[in-house]
């Protein structure tokens, strides 16, 4: 199990890909390259692929090919040279109007962390975050990492809702919610840009391997770009 | 040119086929959690595989049409009541404009299709008109069928109106054996655990839905201290903290962190979907080439079935 990249079944129509032991910018650049060759090998025999920390699992038609033709298919990819542009994604920047008004767990992370409120909102913003997954609900980018005196545990009890376009943290991940959802991240500012709209082409701002940094906006600037206040429980 | 919704039942969800390639969205597959009998619907009233048609879980929907129509009703076998008369299931029959088609209770199993000639004309959302609650998709409006609800209908593709013969009916298994190819984290589970997994009985426990079923029985657990999340694909068997297995279905997230042992066959997924809680379930392993050769086999006995599908008089 310890050798990299190597490749396990995940049922009748899937593979999955594992690329190193730990998410990191490495991995990251070594997924966002292979996507698109992937793609391009199955061509039609492809159902779909989901990228994640350290994996890409490989969706497949079973009844048009099979799991010996896919490894080697999988194989020639990751001996396929990738293009560099592919490797870094692009930058996206997102607003955040950063407050204890639109982050109710602001005051208590940077007093866990012995942080003044505005620290924690610099290092938030001094990161450039890699897209490392997208999941849990539609438009969902789990970003990292975030820097280590800024990492907080999930709350114990998670909120029974979670305003749409919440930005939180969670460990040392960091995320915005697409729409309102339970959630146990702590949450420290609110972005006025969707993550997910169905009706928007492309639905999502980001995606997989792309990477993403944050900008303090103030409530006017936050209302200005469609924003609305909302209520914490 | 629509049926109207009298009652909707439990949970009445318009689908296709399902919703694919859109996982790197965050967005699940959805679709029939019994494929075949979604298939056969759509086939017996003229209908391309993939045309939209409603799932009943544990019946209750009652349909009035505003135009005459074709319809089938196929899965779990229950009663179907037109204006009040018995009418048959795995059958195309036709519907006049004013008439009343009720779906009473599943003896046994749960999942129903009722498709009607030209489908339901329901505009696809990513590529798909399948409804998936939790994520607010597909369907009218995101959400199950509402009593009160006009579901359009769409142009006919082909005028046929057939049925299944009487001893081609599927019986769903009362206590199935789920067959199991072994990946993801299997190697990461002891000899004992997977000895005592494949060796013990699991029961279907309440929390048991679209997304997933939880099973209750003997604890299993993987020599794992972490793990990242990875993309879950259909069948996958899940064990959490508490060691109790989830096999996850049509509208399970599209990634997760928990340790898996492998998937079960799609096919045996339809057999545990149309399980209710508290029957008894097993696994048993077996390899990716026995899981396409049963797939294989599965299509050659399906296109035989369709082939001798007979026209009725509708």
């Amino acid at each position: 199990m310890s050798r990299y990249p190597h490749i396990e079944p995940a049922g009748e129509g899937a593979l999955i890909l594992y690329l190193g032991e730990q998410a990191n910018e490495q991995v990251a650049n070594r997924i966002a390259a292979l996507l698109p060759i992937i793609g391009r090998k199955l061509g039609s025999a492809l159902v779909d692929l989901v990228p994640s920390y350290n994996s890409v699992l490989v969706q497949y038609q079973p009844l048009v090919s099979d799991h010996f033709q896919v490894s080697a298919w999988l194989q020639e990819a990751l001996d396929t040279p990738a293009k560099e542009d592919n490797k870094q994604g692009k930058l996206v920047e997102l607003p955040v109007y950063y407050s204890e008004q639109s982050g109710p767990d602001l005051s208590r992370l940077a007093r866990q962390a012995g942080l003044a409120i505005e620290e924690v909102i610099t290092l938030h913003q001094q990161g450039e975050y890699r897209v490392f997954a997208i999941g849990f609900a539609p438009g969902f980018a789990y970003l990292g990492e975030v820097d280590k005196r800024i990492a907080a545990p999930r709350l114990a009890t998670p909120r029974k809702k979670v305003p749409k376009g919440a930005v939180a943290i969670a460990d040392r991940q960091t995320a915005v919610y697409p729409a309102p959802s339970p959630g146990g991240w702590n949450l420290i500012g609110l972005c006025p840009t969707p993550m997910f709209d169905p009706n928007a082409s492309p639905p999502m701002p980001v995606q997989v391997g792309d990477r993403v940094r944050f900008r303090a906006i103030d409530e006017q600037s936050f209302i200005e770009l469609g924003g609305k206040l909302e209520t914490f429980e | 040119m629509s049926l109207k919704v009298t009652a909707a039942g439990l949970m009445s969800l318009l689908m296709d086929a399902g919703r694919f390639g859109k996982a790197s969205l965050g967005l699940t597959q959805g679709g029939p959690v019994d494929p075949f009998a979604f298939e056969l619907a759509n086939h017996l009233v003229g209908n391309e595989s993939n045309t939209t048609a409603i799932e009943v879980t544990l019946g209750g929907l009652s349909l009035q049409a505003q135009t005459d129509c074709v319809v089938s009703v196929t899965g779990a076998g229950l009663p179907v009541k037109l204006n009040g008369r018995d009418s048959p299931m795995w059958r195309a029959f036709v519907v006049r404009a004013g008439e009343s088609l009720e779906l009473g209770q599943p003896e046994s199993a749960l999942r129903s299709y009722v498709a009607v000639q030209g489908g339901f004309a329901v505009t696809p959302q990513f590529g798909s008109t399948s409804t998936v609650m939790r994520e607010g998709i597909g369907g009218l409006n995101g959400n199950k069928l509402q009593t009160g609800d006009l579901l359009p209908l769409g142009k006919p593709q082909r005028l046929h109106s057939l049925a299944l013969a009487e001893p081609d009916i599927p019986a769903y298994s009362a206590n199935p054996v789920l067959r199991l190819i072994p990946g993801y984290q299997f190697k990461q589970f002891s000899a004992v655990n997977r000895a005592l997994f494949f060796a013990s009985e699991y029961e279907i426990t309440g929390q048991a839905d679209r997304m997933g079923y939880r099973l209750k029985g003997q604890g299993v657990a993987a020599d794992i201290q972490g793990m990242l999340s990875e993309g879950i694909s259909l069948g996958a068997v899940q064990v959490p903290a508490d060691g109790q297995p989830i096999v996850l279905l049509n509208d399970r997230q599209t990634i997760g962190g928990y340790p898996k042992l492998g998937n079960v066959l799609s096919l045996d997924c339809t057999s545990l979907a149309q399980c209710r809680p508290g029957t008894k379930v097993s696994f048993e392993a077996i390899s990716m080439e026995q899981a396409h050769n049963l797939l294989h086999l599965h299509r050659a006995f399906k296109q035989r079935l369709l082939e001798q599908l007979e026209p009725v008089d509708a």
